[in-house]
């Protein structure tokens, strides 16, 4: 790939890892993430990278900028903030696992079926975040 | 339909390939495959991960890991996604449409299925035919029909043919064409029958008659001589046949015999194997050799040398 468009293909998000004393692989998850390689971090693997990651929020920005050249500028906020965001404020603790299916439903995602349904189901994820800072993170006693 | 080559070796070699013979050693053991848009499949193919809740890895990933070790293996290439040949068409006659396809998959230059389905279904009156990269045809249409389905139960009304060509269009077009499918969809609705021409970047064209995939110039050929507007089932059969044949007998990716699928306004009818211009080869005898056929040449015998590093006994509790 050319070094000139490298800029432009930065990924908008870089994890910070923390240096740990004791190696450097301490802090880093082998089995999930591979060999440490600064490249990967920094520039995207595949081409379709930072479109996919991206997709939905680019997709929504698109359909509601549509939206409110058509219909005014109520009616994306108030699909944006109406019943989504009243949606968002019971949810769960953080750290529970939650099916999500009002949000799924306000956007219809539970009339089509995609690739992102049959692997990596959040009911069935393995991790788990620390629930005590997760809640006082929430919180903003962190 | 894509399979890695078969690494000819039983007995389990050195752990890393060495030399030609052990091209497809570690991976093709493994059943790896090129990450290049795999699955959902043709999913294989299709592989990319999606507006998750957190951002997880994905199978893209593997894709690093892929250039890495060929990178630092010697003599050592991924397998690749292959274009399989096909030779599908499709027209428009009277009563509806007809969507006719070859049983070929190959993958290079072997043919991995001299029998496989390149008709797929997405709803009782719209059929759908997959040219490109087998797993992506598949998984392509086969997402497109559970959609239709849903799309159908919601809206309490018969799909169309139109629906399916743009729900398809937009999944390619997001893929960017590393989705590597090109579709023939043909159906009927309640605005008539209609064939549309899917390509792998995400365009389309609406057209009386079509064909696509590498026996499509051979196809087109036949179709452009001899279509008709308004043919009666018998001839626009007869025609179809013609052009898949063509494309079969001069294409060397296309092979097989023909399946068709007529489609009108009543329902749709599946026509497996509707024709075999070909016959199967007869073996002249049998191909089986005793043990000791093959003289063994030389045999060399390196043993892997293990050094202990650290033993550490843990006594187990038994009570």
């Amino acid at each position: 790939m050319n070094a000139r468009g490298l800029g432009s293909q930065l990924k908008d998000s870089i994890p910070v890892t923390e240096l740990s004393a004791s190696g450097p692989f301490e802090q880093h998850d082998l089995l999930r993430k591979g060999l440490l390689c600064v490249k990967n971090e920094l520039l995207p693997s595949h081409p379709l990278e930072l479109s996919e990651k991206n997709f939905q929020l680019n997709q929504d920005k698109m359909n509601f900028s549509t939206l409110r050249n058509i219909q005014g500028l109520f009616a994306p906020l108030k699909l944006q903030m109406g019943d989504p965001w009243a949606v968002q404020q019971v949810q769960r603790l953080p750290f529970l696992p939650s099916s999500n299916l009002s949000l799924d439903i306000l956007r219809g995602n539970d009339e089509t079926i995609g690739f992102e349904d049959t692997p990596n189901d959040p009911s069935q994820s393995e991790l788990m975040g620390e629930p005590h800072l997760m809640v006082e993170y929430k919180l903003g006693l962190l | 339909m894509l399979s890695p080559k078969a690494s000819g070796t039983d007995t389990p070699g050195p752990l890393f390939p060495v030399g030609a013979e052990g091209r497809q050693g570690v991976l093709g053991d493994l059943g790896c495959q090129a990450p290049a848009a795999r699955r959902g499949r043709g999913w294989d193919v299709v592989g990319g991960c999606d507006a998750a809740p957190e951002p997880q890895p994905g199978p893209l990933h593997s894709v690093s890991r892929n250039a890495s070790l060929e990178r630092v293996l010697p003599g050592f290439r991924i397998p690749r996604a292959h274009k399989t040949g096909t030779t599908i068409a499709g027209l428009v006659f009277r009563d509806g449409v007809i969507l006719g396809a070859d049983t070929r998959a190959t993958n290079d230059s072997v043919v991995m299925d001299k029998n496989c389905e390149k008709i797929h279904f997405i709803a009782p009156k719209i059929y759908c035919c997959g040219a490109g990269v087998a797993a992506d045809a598949e998984m392509t249409t086969r997402m497109a029909a559970s959609n239709m389905e849903l799309h159908s139960l919601s809206t309490g009304r018969e799909p169309r043919v139109t629906t399916v060509t743009r729900l398809l269009r937009q999944t390619l077009f997001r893929y960017r064409g590393h989705v590597g499918a090109s579709l023939l969809v043909g159906g009927v609705d309640f605005s008539g029958p209609q064939l549309y021409s899917v390509h792998p970047h995400g365009s389309y064209s609406r057209l009386p008659f079509t064909a696509l995939g590498s026996g499509q110039d051979a196809a087109l050929a036949v179709l452009e001589d001899r279509f008709q507007p308004n043919m009666t089932l018998e001839a626009a059969q007869e025609l179809l046949v013609e052009a898949i044949t063509a494309g079969i007998l001069g294409d060397l990716g296309s092979g097989g015999s023909v399946d068709a699928c007529v489609i009108t306004g009543t329902g749709a009818k599946l026509l497996r194997t509707l024709s075999s211009p070909t016959k199967p080869t007869e073996r002249p005898s049998q191909y089986y050799f005793a043990p000791g056929t093959t003289a063994v040449q030389s045999q060399t015998v390196k043993p892997l040398t293990l050094e202990l590093l650290e033993e550490t006994v843990q006594a187990m509790e038994v009570e």
